[in-house]
């Protein structure tokens, strides 16, 4: 777990969502965000519980889980907590760490700001919630 | 289980040995002198728990030895308060004193500082340290620098510059006070803030700050009187706590350069990384490329200087298993400050920040700063002694008719919910057979995750509109429901609407009535 900056850097580099920004511009993403390491069976977001934030995933599998039942699960590249900030509501659902998880987090009130200063950011989310949608979409029909 | 050992214990504080705690065997041994290192080793003496107390310096203090730079402190003391000194809720307004039971060795800081400011002199500070450690009579072998540590069964054995100590447990409060610099190339031959020479020798020179958090602010405040040009560069843009409204960001002291920026008086924030730095015969030359917009640019300066930043010094611990994050620099850590992929190593202090807790609206908790790790260390303490050593908290039981003015008086003054906000909760349990009882302080991370029958935990958070206002969580039948009180122009969370809102998130629990 020893990397450097360099290589969260890196790491940025090969993630979908981030996938249009500028060397410069990762750093700075870099910088904005901080690290933050779960253990297996920790819980990250809390279901019914105020003030979380926007989590991407560096290394690790996270499950989301509604009432105890796993819904769906994440890995490397993918975010959470975007519907619950975008909203100004609490999570629907848990978010546990299935093994050891690494993320990157960024505050609540940091995420607008943020998001206002990378648009590009911004189109690949919006690109990652349609898939989801239509996925869900899929599975209703 | 070991027991507790009163006779031990009784012998532990003997500040008149010279040099205590030879190498040897020890069921515990903590490390470091620094305000973290003196806090957890005074619980677990109040408690009972035999240990050994090394540490690498010559004296108390840790960090205060040395930091910071321009010699304030960033957390303040209010000599004059509501409340009288010595008492527990004058401990929201004094940030730097340690605690104790004894009436005699709390708020020590106040009587120290010269009242030429509400922020403590560094000397002041590394005095009131030193003078918890006389007064309390903490028994450290000093001296004593910690180089390897590795496993022998169940023990840990510690290899110091005195010998080997082995130990089922240790207590870790090693400070995050190592200079630590990214891998930028070039800013190897920079030299670190911790590097920083009197402020004299950058007269007229220009000066280029890697880093824009405090540490680089405040070198930029420091040396206004004397560079003739300051740079501060950083990826992003500098956070200001008066815009957080909380202590995420730039100190409110150490705004001037940021005032001088916006007037365009020779100091020069820019939100830029740096691709390299370059040594010259006559200076230095850092390129930089623009991160938020503007052009990218090249500097010619005399002097660089990396605030970038500091580590904990966990030496060979990740080799030992211990899970780190951040580039390395803190290890993964419970609720509780254990490590979360080595049990039995424990960290106290500055460390303690590694946990984030539940980090409400983004807002950290204060285990970063002594005023937030002074309590950890007395729940770690308390921890240690109720998992290893057989103590049994006390558990007063608390009057149904009582428990609502006594959560809301908690959320008002308590200063372990005001200073670890999100992060420590004052918990009661409701039980049909036991009653009401006070659980003590405990992480609030720990209480919303673990099993558990009937409780409430009330605490104290920060929104992202800066309001401060009461937090309960109720867990009923083993599920836990977070309810958000209405904060309050005084911050008084005793008026009838808080009364009875709380009465009625009560309801119903165990033993509870109105």
């Amino acid at each position: 777990m020893n990397d450097t900056n360099r290589d969260i850097v890196d790491t940025l580099a090969g993630l979908t969502l981030f996938g249009d920004l500028s060397r410069p511009q990762l750093e700075a993403v870099a910088h904005t965000f901080d690290e933050q390491w779960f253990s297996e069976g920790q819980r990250i977001l809390r279901q019914g519980f105020t003030g979380t934030g926007l989590y991407v995933i560096l290394e690790g599998q996270a499950s989301v889980r509604i009432d105890g039942v796993d819904r769906a699960t994440l890995g490397k590249g993918d975010f959470f907590g975007d519907i619950s900030i975008l909203l100004g509501e609490p999570p629907v659902a848990d978010v546990v760490a299935l093994q050891p998880l690494r993320c990157l987090v960024l505050g609540g009130p940091d995420t607008e700001p943020f998001l206002n200063s990378y648009p590009r950011v911004i189109y690949r989310m919006l690109q990652s919630v349609a898939r989801r949608l239509r996925n869900a979409n899929q599975w209703r029909s | 289980m070991a027991e507790l050992n009163p006779s031990q214990v009784a012998a532990s504080p003997d500040a008149s040995a010279e040099r205590p705690h030879p190498p040897g065997d020890y069921d515990l041994v903590v490390v470091g002198s620094g305000p973290g290192g003196l806090q957890a080793s005074y619980w677990l003496s109040h408690l009972g728990i035999a240990h050994a107390h090394l540490s690498a310096d010559p004296g108390p203090g840790g960090m205060f030895r040395r930091f910071p730079i321009f010699q304030r402190l960033l957390s303040w003391t209010r000599p004059y308060a509501p409340y009288e000194r010595a008492t527990r809720y004058y401990e929201s307004y004094d940030w730097n004193s340690l605690l104790a039971e004894e009436p005699e060795n709390r708020s020590l800081m106040p009587e120290i500082m010269d009242g030429i400011s509400e922020f403590p002199s560094r000397p002041e500070m590394e005095r009131n340290l030193t003078l918890f450690a006389q007064k309390t009579g903490r028994a450290v072998r000093y001296g004593t620098r910690w180089t390897a540590t590795r496993r022998d069964g169940e023990r840990f054995v510690l290899e110091t510059t005195d010998g080997e100590y082995r130990a089922r447990h240790v207590v870790f409060a090693i400070g995050a006070a190592e200079p630590w610099k990214p891998s930028t190339p070039g800013i190897e031959a920079v030299p670190h803030y911790a590097d920083t020479g009197p402020a004299g020798e950058y007269a007229g020179k220009r000066v280029f700050l890697v880093g824009k958090m405090n540490s680089g602010f405040e070198l930029a405040e420091g040396l206004l009187p004397w560079a003739r040009q300051i740079v501060l560069c950083s990826p992003r843009d500098a956070k200001l706590s008066v815009v957080t409204r909380s202590l995420v960001g730039i100190r409110a002291r150490y705004l001037q350069p940021y005032e001088d920026h916006a007037l365009g008086g020779g100091i020069y924030i820019l939100n830029a990384a740096i691709e390299r730095i370059e040594k010259h015969p006559d200076g230095w030359r850092v390129f930089t490329r623009a991160t938020l917009g503007g052009a990218d640019l090249t500097l010619d300066v005399d002097v660089v200087i990396a605030a970038t930043g500091f580590g904990s010094p966990l030496g060979d611990l990740g080799d030992l298993g211990v899970a780190t994050f951040n580039q390395g620099k803190l290890p993964v850590l419970t609720p509780y400050w254990e490590s979360a992929s080595v049990p039995g190593l424990y960290f106290a202090g500055t460390i303690s920040q590694a946990m984030a807790g539940l980090k409400k609206h983004g807002v950290p908790s204060n285990s970063g700063a002594v005023q937030g790790a002074r309590y950890n260390a007395r729940v770690l303490a308390e921890h240690i002694a109720r998992e290893h050593y057989g103590w049994t908290p006390p558990r007063p039981e608390v009057p149904a008719t009582e428990v609502v003015s006594y959560l809301l008086s908690e959320a008002t003054r308590g200063p372990e919910l005001w200073h670890q906000r999100s992060y420590l909760a004052r918990i009661l349990s409701f039980d049909e057979h036991e009653g009401i009882r006070d659980e003590g302080i405990l992480p609030l991370a720990w209480f919303v995750d673990a099993p558990g029958g009937d409780a409430v935990a009330m605490t104290i958070e920060h929104t992202a509109e800066g309001e401060i206002r009461p937090a309960v969580y109720v867990r009923r039948e083993g599920k836990v429901e977070e309810h958000v009180m209405p904060s309050d122009p005084l911050l008084d969370f005793e008026s009838g609407e808080h009364r009875k809102q709380l009465r009625s998130l009560l309801s119903g629990l165990p033993g509870f009535h109105a």
